[in-house]
């Protein structure tokens, strides 16, 4: 029982060093979209790993902490990917090392603007 | 759409107490009765013993996935130099059902470093960290092709 | 011994919420204001869970579950409307 304790604290150690590098990520990186990418990967084990470390100190908590990590398992992706969407679409400026963007290259954006422009007139 | 409710139910409640178990069933039933016109996606679920054996295996390949990443993260963090080299690249998808769609982009936003912008008809744009390759064929065979054989058999 | 590492990991994950909340207020675009968000949500979550268990209240976790609820939909409805789509 007491080594499951330990076990426990030591997954949870582990997932808060890896909320920390997420956001030294966040701070270190040059661009909008690199952040993100460090930020939501970074996050989502991190904080999955807390709350598995939990389930392990105290078993009886087991149902409302899977319901957690799926649910944080489920949004972060989906909240980043709007996001990254959005920031595309308002042109927010890639960084100098970025050497291909072919989202921009094919055009589709602008239709979809020219389309919103439509409907507001 | 009731079974997932009701097993919901059960684990927030975190007890088998037979009324809270009646007053489960009551409030899942009717949930999925009166919001039930749109819950067309869970039946594109292919209900059988292979797509079952597939799905298990195709969590344990995504948690994989989802510590790789997460070390080649800490990696191009921690290291001084900062050794990315970032771009956006379009990939071709296969699957054509919503919800295999949607598993899809979220797990290629959760693998090593890439990260889903945008999908539009049968290609997804993804933002890839450190891009091996510009054409579109070897970027599928990079980013997609991992996934997409078990979801092929999973959601079809 | 399990309390006092649970104690470090929070010091830890509060380091890391003051480090998104330095991009929060530097960053250049509301952008990165609203990534800063996201991240120092998800991290408050983990934080609410050792916090839970320090306290022995199980009812914390509820309180975790509308944390994310509310974070999730303040993210999707922000990027929204700065995509001008609403």
């Amino acid at each position: 029982m007491e080594t499951l304790k330990l076990i426990g604290a030591i997954i949870v150690l582990l997932g808060s060093i890896f909320l920390l590098l997420g956001s030294l990520g966040l701070v270190r990186m040059p661009d909008l979209f690199t952040r993100i990418q460090a930020g939501t990967k970074a996050s989502t084990l991190g904080t999955m790993l807390t709350l598995v470390g939990i389930i392990f100190i105290t078993p009886n908590w087991t149902g409302k902490l899977i319901i957690l990590i799926l649910f944080v398992l489920i949004t972060n992706p989906i909240s980043s990917h709007v996001l990254a969407r959005a920031a595309h679409f308002s042109k927010i400026k890639l960084s100098d090392k970025t050497i291909i963007d072919q989202l921009a290259d094919d055009g589709i954006e602008d239709k979809e603007k020219e389309k919103i422009n439509n409907n507001k007139e | 759409m009731t079974i997932v409710l009701f097993s919901v139910w059960i684990l927030l409640n975190n007890s088998f107490n037979p009324i809270i178990l009646i007053i489960g069933v009551g409030v899942s039933v009717s949930i999925a009765l009166l919001l039930c016109n749109k819950c067309s996606v869970f039946n594109q679920i292919k209900l059988s013993p292979k797509s079952f054996v597939y799905s298990i295996v195709f969590t344990f390949v995504f948690l994989i996935e989802l510590i790789k990443s997460n070390f080649d993260v800490a990696y191009r963090v921690i290291s001084p130099k900062l050794p990315i080299n970032p771009g956006i690249v379009k990939v071709k998808t296969t699957l054509t059902s919503e919800i295999g769609r949607m598993i899809l982009a979220n797990s290629i936003t959760l693998t090593p470093g890439t990260l889903s912008i945008d999908i539009h008809e049968e290609f997804i744009y993804v933002h890839w960290i450190n891009v091996e390759d510009r054409d579109v064929d070897a970027a599928t065979e990079a980013i997609v092709n991992k996934f997409e054989k078990y979801l092929k058999e999973i959601y079809g | 011994m399990v309390e006092q590492l649970l104690n470090i990991s929070a010091i830890i994950i509060l380091i890391s919420v003051l480090l998104s909340l330095y991009r929060f207020i530097k960053g250049p675009t509301s952008f990165d204001r609203i990534a800063a968000f996201d991240t120092m949500t998800i991290s408050t979550i983990g934080l609410i869970g050792i916090i839970s268990y320090l306290s022995g209240r199980i009812i914390y976790i509820d309180i975790a579950i509308v944390y994310g609820l509310l974070s999730f939909l303040g993210v999707i409805i922000i990027s929204k409307y700065l995509e001008k789509s609403l």
